[in-house]
């Protein structure tokens, strides 16, 4: 009876995480008129094909925009971004975590709050500092302002991660024959390796759906990110060529939605050691905590993933995830 | 091998003496423990002796050198258990035993030995394949004792390895750590907050109270001769009883110590036996199988509300009927005295 109900709740979360990725393949291959009809038609059924499918849409994105070149480019600011977020935001975490003491607390807060500051006010004073550094209309630009949002918040994430990892096992490497330098190089890295992959994953979430700088930086088409390239080519005035924002939409999350799935499969493997290993924090509850932390960020665009990765089954994970991408993508379809 | 000497050690975290002012010697090859509740400093005593805080004054010789300052924990010759194992929980049990010899990058046909050596002393060899987490909790502890053992340290350091044990288990796992510390006559100093496991393990014991050492002796010593009223109360189970009886023959603010097991009904003593017999009100008996707990309250007391527990054995069959009030006596070779204002040990 209580894997009736169990089953039954995660059967529940699928659908509602699966169908907004429902919705955007249907649209992708429907005709326009089956997309549009049913605004007059009420014995239209909207979630079926009622003629038969089309690769229009999918030929619209890729003959007449430049999407292949705007993914690349995402690919690469991404990267780089989260190389240099990794870079810096580790250590950072670590120095203020086990090494700063008191005040350590009291910067990371102070380090979050900067996270705080909107977009929306930053982008004038660092536009001019882009235009500055000569770098209007080049990736070069996003790639030095985004780990501004990036750097605060993955700090305090690593800070977080590490109260739940115990001192005692890099006390206990000390007292076994390393120095502290030893410790924070080899031993400390192999425990903080699931706070590295949350740092990789929200640095790929924030950067994926950043819009406001993108939009202020960069102007030629060429040049722009997914987030930015799809809405303004394919919403023209006030026609939006649904069925190719859904095909964008699909082809970017999709392959987001395997790799991060990928990334929770393993995270388990990674936490569990914590907690069963030694000391009494509940592994998932740190991934938990992790991204519940995650759901501070003012789009949401994290909050399902904590549940799906810590205690459900595998049914549910892939669930939360396209859900998640489904989400940040629908976020940034609306800025226009 | 070697002993530990600790001179006037100090450690302030910002007003707080957590340790204020200790000196203690501890033997070659002893076994001593550190009692104490939670916040009397016992773990920062013992990480100032690992090198994990920095002492804020004082010295620390281990085997005659001079160790606080610079020396750091690695370089100590020291091993040390955590409360919580600690355990590297991506490393297999084998590989947790070797990492402190890996780190000091001995031959692997060595590591090899020791560890299947330590491994055999605890009888874990079974498990050198599996992963922390697929260990239970005596595991894990044996584990972090074989992990300490190969590094072939002249001082043991033990913080409260037993505490996240079962109550059932702890027994047995406090039988084994005191045979191996037998075997290997390791200098070993352990914290605990549990007094009986403290009784069961030290050579010697240290009470320690708000980052002070109130008192250091064998566990006969701390039990049948305490110092002070904080260690008559907090070692023992149930507490000694202290009251102020009044007596004339005694100074004013005297108070009379006794354990509840010597507060026994006056009809079972012999006639010959000195005795200070007491009026004893009792209010409920607990049966507990081996022992009865009776608790009541004494009627020459100053404060006749304070309860008083007497601990019957079993053997003693007579019937105490709760309500009403009999003759109790304690041997008077066995009352202890204090100054009620200091709380000291006084003659009587």
């Amino acid at each position: 009876m209580k894997r009736v109900a169990l089953y039954a709740a995660a059967l529940g979360f699928v659908v509602f995480a699966g169908f907004p990725f429902y919705w955007m393949l249907v649209t992708t291959f429907k005709q326009n008129r089956d997309l549009y009809v049913g605004a007059s038609d009420l014995s239209h059924i909207p979630w079926i094909f009622n003629d038969p499918p089309t690769l229009e849409h999918v030929k619209l994105l890729f003959g007449q925009t430049d999407f292949p070149r705007w993914v690349l480019n995402t690919l690469l600011v991404v990267a780089a971004v989260v190389v240099i977020t990794v870079a810096v935001a580790v250590p950072a975490g670590y120095s203020l975590a086990r090494l700063a003491g008191r005040w350590g607390e009291r910067m990371g807060m102070g380090i979050f709050f900067t996270y705080l500051i909107p977009p929306t006010l930053l982008f004038v004073p660092f536009s001019r500092l882009v235009s500055l550094l000569g770098l209007q209309n080049s990736l070069a630009s996003l790639i030095l302002i985004y780990p501004t949002m990036t750097i605060p918040f993955c700090t305090w994430l690593v800070m977080g991660f590490l109260r739940s990892v115990p001192w005692e096992i890099e006390e206990q490497a000390m007292i076994d024959g390393y120095s502290r330098l030893a410790v924070i190089l080899k031993v400390a890295p192999r425990l903080i390796v699931p706070g590295i992959l949350t740092v990789v994953v929200f640095t790929f979430t924030l950067v994926m759906q950043e819009f406001v700088y993108a939009l202020t930086f960069i102007s030629s088409v060429e040049k722009m990110t997914v987030s930015l390239g799809v809405p303004i080519a394919l919403v023209r005035g006030d026609v939006y060529h649904w069925g190719a924002l859904m095909a964008a939409a699909l082809f970017t999350s999709i392959p987001l939605a395997v790799v991060y799935n990928l990334f929770i499969d393993r995270e388990p493997t990674f936490h569990h050691p914590f907690t069963r290993g030694g000391c009494h924090e509940n592994p998932n509850g740190i991934v938990l905590r992790a991204h519940r932390r995650g759901s501070v960020h003012p789009l949401g665009c994290s909050s399902r993933r904590g549940p799906a990765a810590g205690r459900t089954g595998g049914q549910a994970r892939g669930g939360g995830d396209a859900h998640h991408y489904g989400f940040h993508k629908r976020h940034s379809l609306h800025q226009p | 091998m070697a002993g530990i000497e600790i001179r006037n050690l100090r450690k302030q975290f910002g007003d707080l003496h957590a340790v204020d002012g200790v000196d203690l010697s501890i033997r070659d090859g002893e076994f001593l423990v550190l009692l104490g509740s939670s916040g009397s400093g016992k773990t920062t005593l013992l990480r100032m002796i690992a090198g994990l805080e920095r002492p804020t004054a004082g010295e620390i010789h281990i085997g005659g050198e001079r160790v606080d300052g610079d020396v750091p924990p690695r370089a100590r010759g020291i091993a040390m258990v955590f409360q919580s194992y600690a355990l590297y929980p991506h490393r297999t049990v084998f590989q947790n035993i070797a990492f402190p010899l890996e780190a000091v990058r001995t031959p692997r046909k060595e590591i090899e030995e020791k560890v299947r050596w330590a491994a055999d002393m605890f009888s874990i060899t079974r498990y050198l394949d599996r992963y922390p987490r697929q260990l239970s909790g005596g595991e894990r502890q044996r584990v972090a004792l074989c992990r300490a053992l190969v590094r072939d340290p002249k001082v043991f350091l033990l913080d409260e390895p037993l505490a996240n044990l079962d109550a059932k288990l702890r027994n047995t796992a406090r039988d084994d750590l005191k045979r191996f510390q037998r075997q290997i006559q390791t200098t070993t100093v352990y914290v605990t907050h549990d007094q009986v496991e403290a009784m069961g393990l030290g050579d010697r014991i240290v009470v320690m109270e708000h980052g002070k050492v109130r008192q250091v002796g064998t566990p006969q010593e701390v039990y049948e001769d305490p110092v002070d009223t904080f260690v008559a109360t907090f070692v023992g189970q149930p507490p000694m009883n202290l009251l102020d009886l009044r007596d004339p023959s005694l100074a004013a603010g005297t108070l009379v110590g006794f354990r509840p097991e010597h507060l026994l009904p006056r009809s079972v003593f012999g006639p010959g036996e000195d005795l200070r017999t007491v009026r004893f009100a009792v209010r409920r008996v607990e049966y507990l199988g081996s022992d009865r707990y009776v608790y009541g309250s004494v009627l020459e007391s100053a404060a006749p509300d304070a309860t008083v527990i007497a601990k019957l054995p079993a053997t003693i069959a007579l019937a105490i009927p709760e309500g009403e009030t009999h003759e109790f006596a304690v041997p008077r070779r066995l009352l202890r005295y204090f100054d009620a204002a200091s709380g000291l040990r006084r003659r009587p």
